[in-house]
């Protein structure tokens, strides 16, 4: 209670009691902050109040999936002990990585307001041409991957052709290129249907190598904390010295020590099974990179435009076309990288490969974990939540030996509750002005 | 008052439009010069928004002649009216709601620093840019779907001047706006013209253009019904020129005698 009083005393100022209309003294002496912007406290107290108002506001972020994945945790681990031994969660953060990487390409096509139906299909096609090439060609593997991948992101800038150039909704061409892409893999598969991989070979490695050396995931830990410390500081000490507003260094303090514990708890635990997974170290290059280029190069900025207004971004001279096919392009192209981890993970290339509940649980991910349908919101390491929260679910129900339908109809109500919470929250953002 | 320059900014000379079957424009003529605000007015279709955008270069014009600082120039492309140093505001603001104030003034010209975004300079500039124009917005981190509707139509004008233009057109900035919001777009119209810079503005609002314009061209049925300096006309002579009441003898007098009233009255 003190807290709301004392933000409520910050906030109140002459200019919103006293005559609002600007005058021309007045706004020649314009101050660097407006006063009816909410000044978040010093110290904790602060940060307390900043949440409980993003909270009313219906700024939820990724709490909810925060709070979800908590609750997943501690179900589970009642009902069965091992849901969090070191082994259980090194595998569930292996087995999420194929699904993760087709998310993250799916986040990008979400921003723009659009959806990509094929990614399953592709991924499935990409391993199956992979697979092909190394195995029955004789390619050499690493020439096998990379064309794979190429074929994935050429296959979606073709998608993203008819999207943006011909003007067919993206849901209809995508699903076009569902079945046909399926075809594409079946037909590439032949008549065996089945393509064993070299289990010691490039693809076969994705998913089964380890850095078993104990110092290889604390050092990889110290080195993230110690980047995202000094980036932060040193960003922060550039925008004092621009005298635009800056973070105080208690915050990037705070932020760097919560990131420190979450790196050591999961080096920690890697340690206790067989080391660092290279498939993590791959994910995380990833997503530490996309997130990286929306963020923070002009064409991330571009897509967020694109998401926001189209006829804005025309306006203001973006070349809507081209970042539309390029954008198809990237998740075509997460789509064949996911694909490749999926048929290492089971050492083959099958008729099976991208169909089923992989495209639901891929678009499933980005949206669970916090990316908005409607676009221009979201950002890569929502793939990550939300692919998170859907192999535990899968993991624990496992462990329960939960069948295969029930399984099916919780990840479905998972689901279902995250767009609701979207939905909710949009209109919360809505009445209070931040949507 | 402000000075205003010899030589018009931009001047338009017989400029005619076709569409198909309509004669758009006709022997339109219109002059602009620094550091001087004109109004466009007309009733809806006389044909204030096709003007505007031939000068900005939507629909090339079909005959007369456009000159930029006594120069003849073709504007053909919405990319040489930018060239010239002509900036439009149009009525749909074309901000994006998910992205900051910063971000919208930036888009589409962001500012790079070894390829990557220059968050800390664009922001900078973006506090200057607001700061000279006496703009107050709460925070310029925030989405401008945080904003309101008149501090929306401010940054959109806000955005216009990062390219520092000589001629500004805005489209109806004051539609749809509270009263509050109104006088906060027509200070900032104003400090343009004390910072010299040419501006149109359309309005159907006659209380805005007696406040801020220092002409007043009238366009009716695609064609000019008179030049007005605000200073010394009535705000009844101008509406009879839109409407086409001048047309008749007797509506002018009725016009003249009411205003003269009028000023008696006061």
């Amino acid at each position: 209670m003190s807290v709301d009083n004392t933000s409520a005393n910050l906030d109140k100022t002459p200019e919103q009691d006293g005559q609002p209309v600007e005058k021309p003294e007045a706004a020649s002496a314009v101050t660097a902050v407006d006063p009816r912007l909410l000044v978040r406290e010093q110290g904790l107290l602060g940060y307390w109040s900043e949440f409980k108002r993003k909270m009313k506001a219906g700024e939820l972020g990724s709490m909810p999936v925060v709070v979800g994945l908590a609750i997943i945790c501690v179900i589970f681990q009642v009902l069965n002990s091992n849901f969090l031994s070191a082994q259980n969660i090194n595998d569930i953060t292996i087995t999420m990585v194929g699904t993760g990487m087709i998310s993250v390409g799916i986040v990008f096509v979400l921003l723009l307001g659009e959806i990509d139906l094929s990614v399953g299909s592709v991924s499935g096609a990409a391993s199956a041409l992979a697979a092909v090439l190394a195995v029955n060609q004789g390619w050499p593997e690493w020439a096998a991957v990379l064309l794979a991948i190429a074929a994935g992101a050429a296959i979606g800038a073709l998608h993203g052709f008819f999207f943006a150039v011909l003007g067919a909704p993206a849901f209809a061409v995508t699903l076009a290129g569902l079945l046909f892409w399926l075809g594409f893999m079946l037909k590439v598969l032949g008549a065996d249907g089945t393509i064993n991989l070299d289990s010691n070979g490039l693809v076969g490695k994705l998913t089964t190598y380890y850095f078993s050396d104990v110092a290889a995931a604390y050092g990889l830990a110290v080195v993230v904390v110690a980047v995202f410390f000094l980036t932060s500081f040193l960003a922060n000490r550039r925008r004092e010295a621009a005298g635009v507003p800056s973070r105080p260094l208690s915050d990037t303090v705070l932020r760097t020590v919560l990131l420190a514990v979450i790196s050591f708890a999961a080096a920690y635990m890697y340690n206790q099974y067989k080391g660092l997974p290279l498939a993590t170290v791959i994910f995380l290059v990833f997503l530490i990179g996309s997130d990286f280029v929306l963020r923070r190069t002009p064409y991330g900025r571009k897509i967020f435009a694109l998401g926001g207004s189209v006829e804005a971004s025309r306006r203001a001279g973006i070349n809507v076309t081209a970042v539309r096919i390029s954008v198809f392009a990237i998740s075509g192209g997460f789509a064949a990288i996911g694909g490749l981890f999926l048929a290492s993970k089971i050492a083959s290339a099958n008729q099976s490969a991208g169909t089923g509940d992989l495209l639901m649980n891929a678009i499933a991910a980005a949206v669970i974990g916090g990316t908005s349908l409607f676009g221009g919101r979201g950002r890569t390491w929502n793939a990550l939540l939300g692919v998170l929260v859907i192999v535990s679910i899968q993991y624990g129900l496992q462990l329960e030996s939960i069948a295969e339908p029930v399984k099916y109809m919780i990840t479905a109500a998972v689901l279902l509750t995250t767009v609701v919470i979207d939905s909710i929250t949009r209109k919360t953002q809505k009445t209070a002005g931040r949507a | 008052m402000v000075h205003v320059s010899a030589t018009p900014v931009l001047a338009l000379r017989g400029v005619s439009k076709r569409f198909g079957a309509v004669q758009a424009l006709t022997d339109v003529e219109l002059e602009v010069h620094a550091g001087e605000v004109v109004a466009l007015v007309g009733d809806n279709g006389a044909g204030k928004s096709t003007l505007v955008k031939t000068i900005a270069g939507v629909h090339p014009i079909d005959e007369g002649a456009i000159e930029w600082d006594g120069k003849p120039v073709t504007i053909s492309r919405p990319q040489d009216a930018q060239a010239l140093g002509i900036a439009t505001v149009y009525q749909d603001l074309a901000l994006c709601d998910n992205i900051d104030v910063v971000g919208n003034l930036f888009l589409g010209r962001e500012l790079r620093k070894w390829g990557v975004l220059d968050e800390v300079e664009m922001e900078r500039r973006s506090r200057e840019l607001l700061t000279t124009l006496s703009i107050r917005i709460p925070s310029v981190r925030i989405p401008i779907a945080a904003l309101s509707g008149g501090q929306r139509q401010v940054v959109a004008i806000a955005r216009s001047m990062l390219g520092e233009p000589k001629l500004v057109i805005l489209d109806e900035p004051t539609a749809a706006l509270g009263v509050e919001q109104t006088a906060q777009v027509l200070d900032l119209v104003e400090r343009l013209r004390e910072r010299g810079h040419a501006v149109v503005l359309i309005s159907h609002n006659m209380a805005d253009v007696k406040a801020v314009a220092d002409k007043v061209a009238v366009l009716r049925l695609g064609r000019n019904n008179g030049v007005f300096e605000v200073s010394t006309t009535s705000q009844e002579e101008i509406i009879s020129a839109i409407t086409g009441a001048t047309d008749n003898a007797v509506t002018r007098r009725a016009a003249r005698t009411s205003s003269t009233n009028g000023e008696v009255s006061k």
